[in-house]
């Protein structure tokens, strides 16, 4: 089975070791992420101004090309399937906006494509017991904090990956693969996204808030579905760390990446040299 | 001896878990005259009551005591089961062991607990043992009703009796019925107009078979009880004969006398002779003696000689007349706070500051710009308008302390008339709260809020003064902490809902109570929200508080249902608690007729056989004597005693102790 | 501070409710927004007062406020306001009310170049979309 991807910008570059981990979970659980033919970045943010078609058009040229591949297109990052799942709604809802946006990027399209998260692909088209069943090396023992942060979950209406005040997909899936997942009240909090840009200072308040309410929980590794989740709790930690006492650092990764070393796929692939704080003495120490 | 049954209740752990039953149903048996005696776990239950029965068959009973709750939540289950059983139902007691003792004593020992419901029973035990059995009193009811009020509440009432068919005399102090309902332009939340939708009710009360309307009239007295009430009722002086009248308008038309018009609250004139407003009913001019120059000076007289049936008649003086009923509806309405009161709006002193009462006028169409929205001062259409809530609602210090409950959505839907009316005005609503708690009154707000524009601000208004032909409102919105200050062309004061001047008088001569606003109580606000303290007199409408249509609609109905099936029987049964007067002891001080709070006391004169009065008695009405007591202890001679709680019955209680 | 009726539907505030789609006055002002916003301790006055404001039509108390500036977008505010109103767009949309005139809220050169090449690219674009006209 070969499935559609849309890496994104992010996945290509600074996020590498998320999408080479995807890659490898997939094929340990017997089949392809295809990454698209011609693809171009997303935008980085759905328009919140309603009235601004020109960020819609990025999106719909990533989503008419997808179409020539498939009727699905799946993403990994939380901001492009943000904006891709909801420009998606918009093309195929709204005529008049559909029109403007074919005319101006010369291309068919509307907005017949299902636009998945890796997530839906694992829970409903390969199914979270065939993961389970897939488990090479279950993590047993290993207390995970699941982070959702904004983009998967919200707006409700548009995304519907899950309830999104209580949401329990990623925890699902982390059980699936033998942690135990460690529920804590912000993991649907905002880690300070874009403010990464000249607003360190937020950021690090944010994402502080994260850490500190999972790590509080008993948490031993966060597992993050975004690129700039990543960066930004990797980026906060230390001075978090310094700024508190009592807190102890915990590694921080991409959820593809403990998925893909509990189904036995080699650690080449996973990039785990590649976080701020290595896991694997944490996967050690546990003896897994 | 007499034969005593004592059950002892642990009402599930409320008594049980700080009183040992078991232990004061011991000490019960050891009193002389208990022969049986049994702690049960819920004495209310259907097996608690089966086994008191058969207790009571068994055992050959002749009294009953059951320590359990307060007499007031199951003394009439267990008299009923002692009925059931064969005795007399004032032979069964209630000690009050669960309030008056294990909900008081968290002592968890038990010690103290026991202790006293074992004085508590042995008293009532001993109280019991001097309780004579006692006969319900049948008083005969006259299936007339009386309707004092002829607004919403008090039509609605009517109507509801009469088409039970009874009789109801519905009495109305004004001109006309219809109350303050028939001044407002549209109701909320439906916004169909006022009238229209009273006016058929008027109509059908003024054509009803049963129903007697007498306007312009007021009662006066009150006599009698529940079933038979004697009422004295003045019909004021109207100088037109009602019988004779066509209201064909003639006098009125041709009147050259004008004075203030009270129904368009002052923003209009009136003739002297005149009705209220074109639907009045009956639709029969009455004539302002004060301003009749005819009348007061004996000048014009142009009514009377333009008058076809020859109806008007300056001689005519106030009627006087009884009415015998049987039961009465209250529902004499209410009345606006005095805007003056309040210096800071400027009510009075700016003109186009008015009241929400006026605004209702304005907005009417049959009002006196024809629904026009215009200030008073110069006619001229207002561009903004300020609402102001809460005018002495909610404020202890110059007004009243409660809410007046009916602003928040009157003031809504007076933004929405303005801005149906004046398309590009702009309303803002000074509040505090937006109470909306009624069927679709939420979302009614919001449509104002939400689709005609009307700008809400959460604060109050400070001070309302003029500057430069403009009325400034300076006041605060607390949602953005600023200070705000409003260029506004009128400004609407949503007064206060009061007690009618009237209501204390009123009240006195019905001998119902009112609270320190004014406003008449209800017997229990749950459980009896309809009925007075006094027998046969109920409540509709805004009398009793703050309430808006639906509500007086409902109350008006309630009553007219509990007279319907006070009238179901030609006979009703009383508790014989009643105080009786020994004749042979009254010293005839007359203490107890002026100390009796229902005035069940006569004076009674007691005459030979040859008509020749031997000297003067108290005498107790049973059917007005709500068995209060007072009587009993302000009789100084000892001549008065109350049926079922005896002075021997009391005396023998203290004893017990 | 004087309400003026201009004021409440001027040309600004039309054009706002215009670009965002939002209408203000569907806000009752339970405050829920201000509760939820994870920025709010940064910001000079809260989301449900910048709504407040846009209600009274005072754009400029709006304008004079870091709380555009400081929103990250987060739709914690939207996801639970039971009016469906979205704080974030109307912050959005003040946003754009400044960069569409072409002003700059950030300068790209004043960004320090460890950011520029260790960041993210997600970051880097939606920053400046936020940011830079």
């Amino acid at each position: 089975m070969k499935i559609p991807y849309y890496p994104g910008c992010t996945l290509s570059t600074t996020a590498k070791p998320f999408d080479t981990s995807a890659r490898a979970a997939a094929v340990a659980l017997g089949f392809e992420m295809e990454e698209l033919k011609q693809w171009n970045c997303c935008g980085a943010g759905f328009p919140l101004t309603p009235d601004n078609i020109i960020g819609l058009t990025a999106p719909t040229k990533v989503l008419a090309n997808a179409r020539k591949e498939g009727d699905t297109v799946t993403t990994l990052c939380s901001v492009c399937y943000n904006v891709l799942k909801r420009t998606n709604k918009v093309v195929r809802d709204d005529k008049e906006k559909r029109r403007i946006i074919t005319d101006f990027i010369e291309e068919e399209y509307d907005g017949s494509l299902d636009v998945l998260h890796f997530f839906e692909v694992l829970r409903d088209k390969v199914g979270f017991d065939k993961v389970k069943a897939a488990v090479k090396r279950p993590l047993t023992g290993i207390k995970a904090g699941a982070y959702y942060g904004c983009m998967l979950l919200r707006p409700f209406e548009d995304m519907g990956i899950d309830n999104c005040e209580a949401p329990t997909v990623f925890e699902d899936l982390l059980e699936a693969i033998g942690c135990e997942p460690v529920d804590f009240p912000d993991k649907i909090e905002c880690c300070g996204a874009h403010m990464a840009m000249g607003r360190e200072d937020i950021v690090e308040k944010l994402s502080g808030n994260v850490m500190q309410s999972a790590v509080g929980r008993g948490a031993e590794v966060i597992v993050t579905s975004c690129p700039l989740c990543q960066y930004n709790l990797e980026k906060s930690q230390p001075a978090m760390a310094a700024g508190t006492a009592g807190y102890r650092p915990v590694p921080i990764v991409y959820f593809t990446q403990l998925l893909g070393y509990a189904l036995g796929q080699d650690e080449t692939t996973l990039g785990f040299e590649s976080n701020a704080m290595d896991v694997r003495p944490l996967l050690k120490e546990k003896g897994v | 001896m007499p034969r005593i049954g004592v059950f002892v209740c642990q009402c599930g752990n409320n008594i049980e878990s700080t009183v040992e039953t078991k232990e004061v149903a011991e000490e019960m048996e050891k009193l002389p005259g208990v022969v049986y005696t049994c702690s049960y776990k819920f004495m209310c239950s259907s097996p608690g009551q089966d086994m008191f029965k058969k207790a009571i068959e068994e055992n050959n009973l002749d009294g009953v005591v059951v320590s359990a709750c307060s007499p007031h939540m199951h003394e009439k289950t267990f008299r009923k089961a002692s009925e059931k059983a064969g005795i007399n139902p004032y032979k069964c007691e209630i000690a009050n062991i669960r309030e008056q003792c294990s909900w008081v004593h968290p002592d968890k020992t038990k010690a103290v607990g026991t202790a006293k419901s074992v004085d508590l029973t042995r008293m009532v035990i001993e109280r019991l043992k001097k309780n004579r059995p006692l006969k319900t009193i049948n008083i005969p009811v006259n299936k007339r009703a009386l309707v004092i009020g002829g607004g919403i509440a008090g039509i609605q009432a009517a109507l509801d009796i009469a088409e039970g068919g009874r009789e109801v005399i519905l009495v109305e102090r004004e001109p006309s019925i219809g109350g303050n309902m028939a001044k407002l332009s549209e109701t909320f939340p439906t916004m169909d107009c006022s009238q229209c939708i009273l006016t058929p009710k008027m109509v059908e009360a003024e054509l009803h078979d049963n129903i007697k309307i007498y306007t312009y009239s007021e009662v006066e007295k009150v006599d009698g009880y529940i079933g038979n009430f004697s009422v004295r009722i003045r019909r004021k002086a109207k100088y037109v004969d009602e019988e004779k009248c066509t209201g064909c308008g003639a006098c009125w038309e041709k009147c050259p006398f004008k004075s203030d018009s009270e129904f368009e609250m002052g923003l209009n004139k009136r003739k002297v002779i005149y009705t209220p407003f074109p639907q009045a009913v009956p639709n029969v001019p009455v004539i302002d003696a004060p301003n009749c120059p005819k009348i007061q000076k004996d000048k014009c007289g142009l009514c009377a000689k333009v008058c076809g049936p020859q109806c008007i008649d300056f001689e005519q003086e106030d009627k006087i007349l009884t009415e015998e009923v049987g039961a009465i509806v209250v529902a004499t309405g209410y009345q606006l706070m005095p805007n003056e009161r309040f210096g800071e709006y400027g009510y009075g002193r700016i003109k186009d500051v008015i009241s929400g009462m006026q605004f209702e006028r304005l907005a009417s169409a049959s009002g006196p710009t024809g629904g026009k929205i215009q200030r008073p001062s110069d006619g001229k259409e207002p561009g903004s308008v300020v609402f102001i809530q809460c005018v002495g609602s909610r404020d202890e210090a110059k007004g009243v302390s409660y809410c007046s409950k009916v602003c928040c959505m009157y003031t809504a839907k007076h933004t929405m008339l303005y801005r149906h009316k004046v398309h590009d005005g702009q309303a803002y609503v000074f509040y505090m709260d937006i109470r909306s708690g009624g069927k679709r009154y939420e979302e009614f707000v919001r449509r104002a809020i939400e689709h005609d524009d009307a700008m809400y601000l959460r604060g109050r208004v400070s001070r309302v003064y003029e500057r430069d032909g403009k009325i400034i409102v300076q006041g605060a919105d607390t949602l953005s902490a600023s200070q705000v200050e409003i260029e506004a062309d009128m400004v609407v004061l949503a007064t206060a809902i009061v007690s009618r001047t009237s209501a204390a008088t009123v009240a006195k001569t019905l001998g119902i109570a009112y609270d320190k606003h004014g406003f008449y109580n209800e017997y229990h606000p749950k459980m009896k929200p309809v009925e007075t303290v006094t027998a046969g007199i109920f409540l509709a409408g805004t009398c009793m508080g703050p309430m808006d249509i639906p509500e007086s609609v409902m109350m008006g109905s309630a009553s007219a249902s509990k007279i319907l099936a006070l009238f179901s029987s030609d006979e009703m049964a009383r508790e014989p608690i009643t105080a009786h007067v020994n004749a042979m002891t009254c010293n005839a001080c007359w203490d107890c007729v002026t100390a009796c709070p229902y005035t069940a006391i006569d004076k009674e004169e007691v005459k030979d056989r040859k008509g020749n009065t031997v000297r003067w008695q108290a005498q107790v009405n049973p059917g007005l004597c709500q068995g209060c007591g007072v009587c009993v202890a302000a009789c100084r001679s000892k001549a008065v005693d109350l049926a079922g709680y005896t002075d021997e019955q009391v005396y023998a209680a203290i004893n017990a102790f | 501070m004087k309400l003026e009726k201009k004021e409440i539907k001027s040309e600004a505030m039309q054009q706002l409710e215009r670009m965002t789609g939002e209408e203000v006055r569907d806000c009752y002002q339970c405050g829920n927004c201000s509760g939820g916003c994870p920025v709010s301790f940064e910001m000079e006055i809260a989301p449900s007062q910048v709504i407040r404001f846009l209600q009274l039509g005072k754009l400029e108390e709006v304008m004079r406020a870091n709380t555009m500036w400081v929103c990250v977008g987060c739709l914690q505010c939207y996801s639970r306001c039971p009016k469906s109103v979205s704080a974030a767009k109307l912050l959005e949309g003040l946003r754009q009310m400044v960069l569409r005139k072409g002003e700059n809220h950030k300068e790209i050169e004043d960004l320090p170049f460890p950011f520029l090449k260790n960041a993210p690219q997600q970051a880097i674009v939606s920053g400046f979309r936020k940011f830079v006209s």
